[in-house]
């Protein structure tokens, strides 16, 4: 997944699980049975599952651009500086 | 949310804690039935009243519960229990109850009964101050329900008293 893809999908899921959390309570209530309620919220935490856990292609719309690498290449990664200045220093004060 | 074990695991966190929340909101919810509820308990026969060999007294009585516990079910009432208890005062205690009989009472349609019954447990005394007692027969209820918080109630019947001499 990519990034808009990742925020789509933790959308989606704090919405249609409060949706379904908010659902199931009413229609729980309004019909008087406690084991409704469980079996609407049980299926709709199933049903969020299968639309934001596996990587489905609609969250890779917006692909990271990756750099090729000839372009890489050209831009190198800077080397590391050898310290040899603070090790001579520390030889003359054991002396 | 790089990883599908991630979002999994986010999922269910936000799922439970959802659930707990709507339990704990469907417990709520209790409170606002308002119950009516009404009992009659007559004591129909004294079967046996003497006295044990360790000199505590005992008496067996037939009784008729009846009741209509209909409206203290909500839709959050797995059960409710109900028992009889005799209450009386003593020399030796300010209050004594001790529970009769009992019984479950799984679902609302049940919940309107009568029962012809001799008591389930004994009525046994600590000491002999039994003969002519004046004792309260009460109907306790406790309402069980599916998540949340145990409500109870009872109702009381006093007038009834036991004879003076041993049968």
């Amino acid at each position: 997944m990519d990034r808009q893809g990742q925020k789509l999908s933790e959308q989606l899921m704090q919405i249609m699980l409060l949706a379904f959390a908010v659902g199931a309570f009413a229609t729980g209530y309004v019909i008087g049975s406690f084991q409704m309620m469980m079996l609407i919220y049980a299926g709709g935490v199933v049903l969020v599952t299968l639309i934001t856990v596996p990587n489905w292609p609609f969250y890779n719309c917006h692909p990271l651009n990756w750099l090729d690498p000839s372009e890489a290449e050209k831009h190198p990664k800077p080397q590391v500086q050898q310290r040899t200045s603070s090790s001579s220093k520390k030889k003359s004060s054991k002396k | 949310m790089h990883t599908y074990v991630y979002r999994l695991n986010v999922l269910l966190t936000e799922a439970i804690t959802l659930l707990a929340l709507m339990c704990a909101i469907a417990s709520l919810s209790d409170k606002l039935n308002v119950a009516s509820p009404s009992a009659d308990i007559q004591v129909l026969h004294i079967n046996w009243f003497h006295k044990q060999r360790n000199g505590n007294d005992e008496v067996s009585l037939t009784m008729n519960v009846s009741a209509d516990l209909k409206s203290t079910f909500t839709w959050n009432t797995k059960q409710v229990f109900v028992f009889l208890a005799a209450e009386y005062e003593t020399e030796k205690n300010y209050l004594n109850q001790i529970s009769l009989w009992d019984a479950i009472i799984p679902s609302k349609e049940q919940a309107k009964f009568s029962y012809h019954t001799i008591n389930k447990y004994r009525f046994t005394d600590q000491g002999n101050s039994l003969r002519g007692k004046k004792y309260n027969l009460t109907l306790h209820w406790h309402v069980m329900p599916k998540t949340g918080k145990m409500f109870s109630d009872r109702i009381v019947t006093t007038g009834h008293s036991l004879p003076e001499e041993y049968i």
